[in-house]
């Protein structure tokens, strides 16, 4: 294939507006396993949910999906509280380690995909919005507004994600469990408090992120297990619990397999993430800003 | 561990006794007419190699293998393109694919084992992903749209139908598998294993080598679960990648020694022959999707309230009767 200026430029573009989105996909992670060492693998089983709900919502009310994402976030919210008091009862209270905790939340990925199958079939869904048709054009290049819409309101939430945890008190004391229990605890502080609100909100990006998926590709219940090595991916490159750093990671990772896509075709992107995060893990696990 | 009440069986005899028990069931069964039992049988002595093979690193080690359908597919996938570039008889096919699927697992575990437990998790997970584009990209071995393979027409040693056959073999291998499981329970190696199961740290400072032993166990895992996938391509006769790479062998290699219970061998054998029958009836009379959930329900509910699994209500039974004796 001749390598030409559009072509890269518009794998550049395309590739930043994805990681833009995989930031939002990956950040709860960032939160739960990066910060509170909760090793939630069915994230990615909450966004498709999140996807659905959004999907239903504009089926029914016509309501656009991301405000609608935006709507139904505080149930997700609840949703994760309740998924950590679960969590925290049988596993961590219990001191069982995290690797039971990793069948625990394995199960709950493959039931939610189950019943996903069983309400909505195997079919692909999507949403129509406004603007899903619409695209700008600088000269050769394409600016398709279902990526720029879930960019622009990622990156604002991801933003702003990092603006609460390090300038609210709540926020500093989710950095403080991650980095010492005990003492949070000397301060008078709860940490299993701060850890449920803090995995709660970490569901509710998940839910958000749902939103952003349905608008940028057609979604069906298994998707999901494509993102588990995508989101993991992305925190470890970007530094476990670094909320910039996931920004980075993601533009990276967006990058690699526009990138790849353009020049080997499709079919192979899936293997980006999951052959970047082998390497990450083999040769630099601390991550890129890491020591 | 608690020690062993009665005087255990030595592993020959226990070899012999489990040859024997093997022989006996799958001779026994050649008189029952029905050969759809066959089909069901064999995807349950299926499931109970690959929560075997699970077992050695999850429930002896430690270490949570989400990659089960990555092995498994080697196995399938190194029997359908050596049989069809050479036609190698099965006995070879077999040997070639736990080849395979043991080397695979020593890469994968020298690449991660050395870090932390969930990213070895989070890797084998990877790994299925990067397989399956792999496979699907792969044309000489079907590549997306599947890979045909015929079955031999005549079946070896008189048996009438060829899923008779391979029901056969599928116990001599579950024989083998499980041999091997409790061989490797009751040796030096599995006790390093249980030692850096229970703490790690602890295992590494009183001189145990965890890597290579974790290094060994997840060659042994690994191969046996490539092992399972080997007879497969005769069994089903069509492989595609979706099929091949279904995360339902994943969740059901977790679940059954989770059911059934982690610290020995009986406890995958007797959770794999409890759920995979279960699923074989739930698959014919209500739907495939109602099994996967009752699978996953399952394996929340006893990882949550019963971690022990059902082997542990027995030990517990059985504690306190000889402490009322």
């Amino acid at each position: 294939m001749e390598i030409t200026f559009p072509l890269v430029a518009n794998a550049v573009i395309a590739g930043l507006l994805l990681g833009g989105f995989y930031a939002a996909v990956s950040v709860g992670v960032a939160i739960s396993f990066g910060m509170l060492d909760v090793v939630n693998i069915a994230h990615p089983a909450f966004i498709i949910l999140g996807a659905y709900i959004a999907y239903t919502l504009n089926a029914w009310l016509g309501i656009d999906p991301i405000v609608g994402a935006l709507v139904v976030s505080p149930l997700f919210f609840l949703l994760g509280a309740g998924v950590y008091r679960i969590y925290h009862l049988a596993f961590e209270s219990r001191g069982r380690g995290a690797l039971p905790g990793l069948a625990f939340f394995f199960g709950i990925l493959f039931i939610t995909e189950v019943v996903l199958i069983l309400i909505f079939g195997v079919d692909y869904r999507m949403v129509k919005t406004s603007y899903s048709e619409l695209s700008l054009h600088a000269g050769s290049i394409d600016f398709a507004f279902r990526l720029i819409v879930p960019f622009i309101v990622s990156v604002a939430m991801v933003v702003a994600l990092h603006l609460y945890l390090k300038h609210t008190f709540f926020g500093r004391a989710v950095l403080a469990v991650a980095q010492d229990p005990l003492a949070l605890r000397l301060m008078g502080v709860n940490p299993v408090r701060v850890r449920e609100v803090a995995f709660a909100l970490s569901i509710a990006t998940a839910g958000i992120a749902g939103a952003f998926l349905i608008v940028i590709q057609p979604v069906q219940p298994s998707i999901g297990r494509e993102y588990i090595g995508l989101v993991f991916a992305v925190c470890v490159l970007g530094g476990l619990g670094s909320v910039y750093g996931t920004l980075v990671g993601a533009l990276i990772l967006g990058l690699a397999e526009t990138f790849t896509a353009t020049f080997f075709g499709p079919s192979w992107s899936p293997a980006v993430s999951f052959g970047l995060l082998l390497l990450a893990l083999a040769f630099k696990p601390t991550g890129l800003f890491g020591r | 561990m608690n020690p062993p009440v009665k005087v255990a069986l030595s592993n020959t005899r226990f070899a012999i006794l489990a040859l024997v028990v093997g022989a006996v069931l799958a001779l026994g069964c050649q008189f029952i007419q029905n050969d759809y039992f066959f089909n069901a049988a064999y995807t349950v002595l299926l499931y109970a190699i690959l929560s075997t093979a699970w077992n050695i690193l999850g429930g002896y080690t430690g270490y949570v293998n989400f990659g089960t359908a990555a092995f498994f597919a080697i196995g399938v996938y190194s029997s359908i393109v050596l049989y069809k570039a050479f036609h190698l008889p099965l006995g070879l096919l077999i040997i070639a694919g736990t080849v395979v699927a043991g080397v695979a697992g020593i890469g994968l575990g020298y690449l991660t084992l050395r870090l932390r437990g969930h990213f070895f998790a989070i890797a084998t997970l990877a790994l299925a992903v990067m397989l399956f584009t792999f496979v699907t990209n792969w044309d000489y071995a079907g590549g997306a749209r599947g890979a045909y393979v015929l079955v031999p027409r005549e079946v070896p040693f008189g048996f009438p139908r060829y899923i008779r056959y391979l029901f056969t073999v599928m116990v001599g291998l579950t024989v083998l598998a499980i041999v091997v499981a409790r061989i490797i329970e009751r040796s030096r190696f599995g006790q390093g294993l249980a030692a850096i199961r229970d703490d790690e740290l602890a295992a590494e400072c009183a001189g145990v080598p965890t890597l290579r032993l974790k290094l060994i166990a997840t060659a042994i895992s690994g191969g046996m679960m490539g092992l399972a996938g080997t007879t497969f391509p005769f069994f089903i006769s069509f492989v595609e990648p979706v099929g091949a790479f279904d995360l339902r062998y994943a969740v059901n290699a977790i679940a059954m020694p989770v059911i059934g219970g982690m610290t020995t061998w009986l406890g995958p054998l007797l959770g794999a022959i409890l759920l995979g029958t279960v699923q074989q009836l739930v698959q014919v009379t209500i739907s495939s999707a109602w099994n996967l959930l009752i699978v996953g329900v399952l394996l929340v509910g006893f990882v949550t309230l019963a971690p022990e699994g059902i082997m542990g209500w027995v030990l517990a039974w059985r504690a306190r009767r000889s402490k009322r004796s």
